[in-house]
């Protein structure tokens, strides 16, 4: 459902590209995940998305539709992003930060409807934030703020979602409701794109695993074969081991101790031997 | 509760209006003022409230509203709670254009107004240009640095001008600069009212835009805003609303700044009460002021720009008490 074929971006006055002839696809009903080390160009792709950078070559489409045919609010309605900074200035209550996910339904004087307050409702349930419902988004946590602009973009309604790094700040528990909560979105039939670097977690959670490096399209695929000690060893530089959990049976990274290494061998000179 | 502030806000307003008219070098019963008004009864009584007191009346609400209204668009769009209507090169390019026509001997009085506006509207252009330049999207630290350079040559200018300049063009020059509605009448509030109806309606429409702008770039661009296009709206409509108070009343500092801060205070989140209380505010704080200006140490008046600041210096002292 969303699409991005041979997509190249660089930004101004960049030496070199963001992103260059990168595929991938978020199907529909499936929990895809994006990973890959800083700057290997993850939000350039939210970015993209977005249409706030331009791209030098290459498609993207949303349901089949070229992404720049959209008129903006039209965009909003079908895909719900959440980008990865985000910092409030002025006070506001949480269910009403909430509620602005409605903005693309509304008009410029139409009243919120009794649907959109139900919608409202809800996101803050699927979301964790019902209780915080009149705090002030500035005294908020990282991580209830993280969960507030979460259920921001569930108010969004639409089909698909995008979140960047949408666990930062979140403890054990939360993160875990967090996953679950978009598996279960994907399974109800929307498309789900998680950006993020917590790489167990989406291999136990996701269907699709899109491993980005220096811009290009390193690895993809389901979780059991993009999570290959030699390739995340080669694109994350740092010595590490892929075991299966034995609790779960997931593939586990397991990065061992030692030092930063540049490309080419992988000297191991970490106390922890490899298995 | 929500009604119960408008309700009280207007009783305010209502209040102060019918001192504006009662107090003065001639003070008037309320039977007076209502007299004057109607037009009935003694004749001085009915010029003095409709050919002084109730157009500088009106000329102050009228621009005390505009302030505040541009305010507090201008702090929302710009994410900014230090944001005022005459950031965007208002103040600068206004002053420039009427120091010029003083430095080049205008000293009529419906003249001064047109050149602070072609001022401020060319300086206003030069600002949104400069930002465009430099990045082609409506980055607000761009826009508050090209804001800045702006009044930084404005500054320039009107020292150069004005250091050459004989004694009164210096004067006229500098008691523009301080703000006065003492010169109002009819055609001016005419203009000037339906200037400011069409732009404080503007902003009104736009105020959710706002709402979702003062989030920040991604988060509105991913919430279906046109992010460049709706803030340079925004800004060009404020901006042009500051510049249109500033034709006809000079410049009057702290009213857009502190109004929307006094009208959040009251629990105001959403832009569009924001932006009608900053209204209903900034005029009852410009009549005050103006009251002030011109009962405070009679006969002489004190210029309104000194006044409203003196008013600004403990709000912002207390404000700042709370931040800390």
């Amino acid at each position: 459902m969303i699409r991005f074929h041979e997509v190249t971006a660089r930004y101004p006055r960049a030496t070199r590209e963001a992103l260059s002839g990168v595929s991938l696809s978020a199907a529909a009903g499936t929990l895809t995940a994006i990973v890959g080390p800083n700057g290997s160009g993850k939000s350039t792709l939210v970015r993209l998305l977005l249409r706030r950078m331009p791209r030098q070559a290459g498609r993207i489409e949303i349901a089949s539709r070229p992404i720049e045919t959209f008129d903006a609010r039209d965009l909003a309605r079908r895909v719900a992003v959440v980008p990865q900074r985000e910092s409030a200035v002025f006070s506001l209550p949480v269910h009403e930060y909430v509620a602005l996910g409605r903005y693309p339904h509304e008009g410029p004087w139409r009243a919120a409807m009794p649907r959109d307050v139900a919608l409202v409702e809800q996101a803050m349930g699927d979301a964790g934030v019902a209780d915080l419902a009149m705090r002030d988004i500035l005294a908020l946590s990282g991580g209830e703020w993280q969960r507030a602009r979460i259920a921001r973009a569930l108010a969004q309604g639409g089909d698909a979602l995008v979140l960047d790094e949408p666990t930062t700040f979140l403890d054990v528990g939360h993160e875990m409701a967090m996953f679950e909560l978009f598996a279960t979105l994907a399974r109800s039939g929307r498309t789900v794109l998680v950006i993020s670097h917590q790489l167990n977690l989406i291999a136990r959670f996701a269907g699709v695993m899109v491993l980005l490096h220096e811009g290009r399209v390193a690895a993809a695929g389901p979780p059991h074969a993009v999570m290959q000690a030699s390739t995340l060893e080669r694109v994350y530089q740092w010595p590490l081991v892929v075991t299966r959990d034995p609790a779960v049976g997931a593939p586990t990274l397991v990065p061992l101790r030692g030092t930063r290494h540049s490309s080419g061998s992988l000297p191991l000179d970490g106390s922890e031997p490899r298995s | 509760m929500r009604a119960t502030l408008w309700l009280g806000g207007l009783a305010i307003l209502g209040a102060l209006c019918v001192l504006a008219i009662a107090l003065g070098p001639v003070p008037l019963g309320l039977r007076e003022v209502r007299d004057g008004l109607l037009g009935v009864g003694d004749a001085n009584a009915i010029a003095i409230v409709r050919s002084i007191r109730l157009p500088r009346l009106t000329l102050a609400l009228i621009v005390g509203a505009a302030l505040g209204m541009a305010g507090g668009a201008l702090q929302g769009s710009l994410r900014n709670a230090l944001a005022e209507p005459y950031l965007l090169g208002v103040s600068g390019g206004a002053a420039v254009g009427a120091v010029l026509a003083f430095g080049a001997g205008v000293r009529d009085a419906s003249t001064i107004p047109i050149f602070a506006c072609l001022g401020a509207g060319a300086s206003v252009g030069a600002v949104l240009l400069i930002a465009r330049a430099a990045g082609g999207r409506a980055d607000p630290r761009v826009l508050i640095m090209a804001g800045v350079i702006m009044g930084a040559f404005a500054n320039a200018v009107i020292m150069v001008v004005l250091a050459n300049a004989p004694p009164n063009t210096v004067r006229g020059a500098v008691w523009w600069m301080m703000g006065s509605v003492a010169d109002a009448g009819w055609p001016q509030i005419r203009w000037l009212s339906a200037y400011v109806l069409v732009g404080g309606a503007l902003l009104l429409l736009m105020a959710r835009d706002i709402d979702v702008l003062a989030l920040g770039e991604e988060p509105a661009a991913a919430l279906g805003l046109d992010v460049d296009r709706s803030a340079r709206r925004i800004y060009l409509a404020s901006s042009l609303l500051a510049a249109a108070t500033v034709a006809a009343a000079g410049l009057i500092g702290f009213v857009g700044l502190m109004v929307p801060h006094i009208v959040r205070a009251f629990g105001v989140r959403r832009h569009r009460p924001i932006i009608a209380g900053a209204a209903l505010v900034g005029a009852a704080l410009l009549v005050a002021a103006d009251l002030v200006a011109r009962t405070a140490v009679p006969p002489a008046e004190l210029p309104l720009g000194a006044v409203t600041a003196l008013l600004g210096v403990p709000f912002f002292l207390l404000r700042i008490r709370k931040l800390a």
